[in-house]
């Protein structure tokens, strides 16, 4: 099948008890592609009064859904993951007009990813059993868990569905009602999926309201009535989510980003094998999303004995990058999301240059011959050293900052060198290595031989101010309920104090 | 009269007038980590609550602007200018609505310049 910019409505409307409404101010914003920066459709501009009636809708809902049985959640998960499948060219092409990102990803991993996260869920709320413990002869002691009832979740525009399922999927399967909030340069690939899995759902279950930060965001992360929320972006608003969250006395959860080491040891040079060839495309992953990842493999720590051969062969892959047509199964890489996102990797690869950077490849805005208006930034590479602000800060962008290490020790020392700690990988044919330096990394995903690997099941969340909490696991479901005791005394004899 | 460490462009000035007429006074934190980090956030003062840790940098068109102190660890030798593109952004920062997203520009200290730079000091 050829991709291609798929059809949009002219206006979409927020998803709320299982409607379609306008929003109640009537106001609207144009939401562009970044491929192109092209119009695709007006997007409701919510503020606090849609909120309220979405958090109402989610609670109408929830005397019910919270009293859904684990089967029935479970087959609404597996239905959801199915019909998904059904549309995924679709939703494919949807994503990358929304993001930027090529269908070459979209479809490889995207997508493939929302279904199986539906299906883990999916899975996990069915085949969980409970505990029961025997304190003693006349005592039962019963862990019973409950939703939360209602809770809200604010999805980043890197991987809009994506995110969207990591957060909506454990939520659903622990039987709570979700009020939603897509990005503000991201919201239509939410709102296509809600039309393509909205009659599978309980209406009110999953409420869509769209708008920006300030006038949707924030009502709906400091909602009283809301008991979760559940955030994945940056530091500042990590905080005033947390904040808001520490005035209403709920939990939050939040995934904040990193500055992610790649370390690649001596030993992959032993051999010119497919391991080696497997550890060249391990570095080159800085460019996939363009760089637009919270787990970016952004700064590439290679043994300085191998450091000239192996970054030679690590260039020649930067610089076979293919670019062109998002809608391309064979282009690499696409737009940035926006062009403020465009603006500030440029303004970052400017401090580059000034903090005396070398910069080995790229540096330049893309002009894409056929979409003149996109977003495009050349894949970048510099090499310099760990202090550099292009070394600690998250560019987000396709830009690689490089350096060199002598032994374990100090590769230990520059990657913990970060106020972050989300992603990591390290790159070596020595086991005992392996298991040394994964132990040594403080962060909360270390990807041994391989990077950017998201199966369901495997955990992923933050160490240091990369945020709290660990989604894409079962370990989540605890995340959206709570944990009764009910303490069972069969003994008819009272305790004696009274 | 010691060596700026942030500065604003005309541009953005404008922005924070129409904001502070809206909004009242304003303040700046500069976020880190993922998707809009790494760029300054505009918030209603008093909005965000600052911490033990932030750090209070200097005042930009009559707004206090802060960081944490894990960030500034290596902004120490930058002159930060705050400027604004077009641009849709996420987050709470208050310009967004406007179809605007301010963000920092850099420049790298003089030697001269470090000798005399405005020291910072806690935000709270």
């Amino acid at each position: 099948m050829a991709f291609q910019r798929p059809e949009f409505k002219e206006q979409y409307e927020n998803y709320i008890g299982g409607k379609w409404l306008a929003p109640i101010g009537g106001q609207y914003f144009d939401n562009t592609s970044p491929i192109d920066a092209g119009f695709i459709a007006r997007i409701p501009q919510s503020t606090a009064k849609d909120i309220d009636l979405a958090v109402e809708k989610a609670w109408e809902a929830a005397t019910t859904w919270s009293k859904s049985s684990p089967a029935e959640r479970s087959m609404l998960m597996f239905r959801i993951a199915d019909r998904i499948e059904e549309n995924i060219e679709l939703l494919s092409m949807v994503e990358t007009c929304d993001n930027g990102k090529g269908i070459r990803e979209t479809l490889g991993a995207d997508l493939p990813l929302v279904i199986d996260q539906f299906r883990y869920f999916g899975g996990c709320i069915r085949t969980e059993a409970g505990s029961v413990t025997n304190i003693d002869a006349d005592t039962v002691s019963m862990e019973v868990h409950e939703p939360l009832g209602v809770v809200a979740q604010i999805i980043p525009w890197n991987f809009p569905l994506l995110m969207a399922a990591w957060k909506i999927a454990p939520a659903l399967a622990t039987g709570n009602c979700i009020v939603i909030k897509p990005a503000e340069q991201t919201p239509v690939s939410l709102l296509v999926l809600m039309e393509v899995i909205g009659d599978l759902l309980p209406p009110g279950v999953l409420n869509v309201v769209n708008g920006f930060g300030v006038e949707c965001g924030k009502p709906l992360a400091s909602h009283p009535d809301v008991k979760k929320v559940a955030f994945t972006g940056e530091t500042s608003t990590g905080r005033l989510i947390m904040q808001y969250a520490a005035e209403n006395i709920i939990p939050a959860t939040t995934e904040l980003g990193g500055k992610s080491p790649n370390i690649f040891f001596e030993s992959i040079m032993d051999k010119d094998d497919e391991f080696l060839d497997k550890a060249i495309e391990g570095l080159v992953l800085f460019a996939l999303n363009q760089g637009q990842v919270c787990t970016c493999p952004s700064r590439a720590l290679i043994q300085e004995s191998i450091y000239d051969k192996f970054m030679a062969k690590c260039l020649v892959r930067i610089e076979a990058i293919t670019r062109g047509d998002p809608y391309e199964l064979s282009t690499m890489m696409s737009a940035q999301a926006s062009n403020d996102q465009h603006e500030k990797i440029m303004s970052y690869i400017d401090i580059g240059k000034q903090e005396g950077a070398e910069l080995l490849t790229g540096g330049n805005a893309y002009k894409n011959p056929q979409y003149p208006d996109g977003y495009y930034i050349e894949p970048t590479v510099f090499k310099g050293h760990n202090k550099m602000r292009i070394f600690q800060e998250e560019i987000f962008g396709p830009v690689l900052a490089v350096t060199t290490f002598k032994d374990e020790d100090e590769a230990l020392e520059i990657a913990n060198d970060t106020q972050f700690g989300l992603g990591s990988g390290l790159w070596s044919r020595d086991m005992h290595q392996v298991h040394k330096v994964s132990r040594g990394i403080q962060a909360g995903r270390v990807w041994v031989n391989s990077y950017h690997i998201y199966p369901a099941g495997a955990s992923f969340g933050g160490y240091k101010n990369s945020g709290i909490g660990r989604e894409n696991h079962a370990m989540m479901l605890n995340g959206y309920r709570h944990t009764k005791n009910v303490l069972i005394s069969y003994n008819k004899n009272k305790l004696g104090f009274f | 009269m010691p060596v700026e460490r942030v500065s604003v462009t005309e541009a953005a000035a404008e922005v924070i007038d129409r904001l502070r007429s809206e909004h009242g006074e304003l303040m700046f934190h500069l976020s880190g980590g993922c998707c809009d980090g790494s760029s300054p956030m505009c918030f209603p003062l008093g909005e965000f609550r600052l911490g033990g840790r932030d750090l209070y940098l200097g005042d930009i068109h009559g707004c206090g602007f802060y960081m944490h102190a894990d960030q500034f660890n290596y902004y120490e030798n930058c002159h930060t200018i705050v400027d604004v593109v077009e641009g849709r952004g996420a987050s709470f920062s208050l310009e967004i609505p406007l179809g605007l997203r301010f963000l920092i520009r850099s420049r790298i200290f003089t030697d001269a310049e470090m000798a005399d730079v405005r020291p910072v000091t806690a935000a709270t």
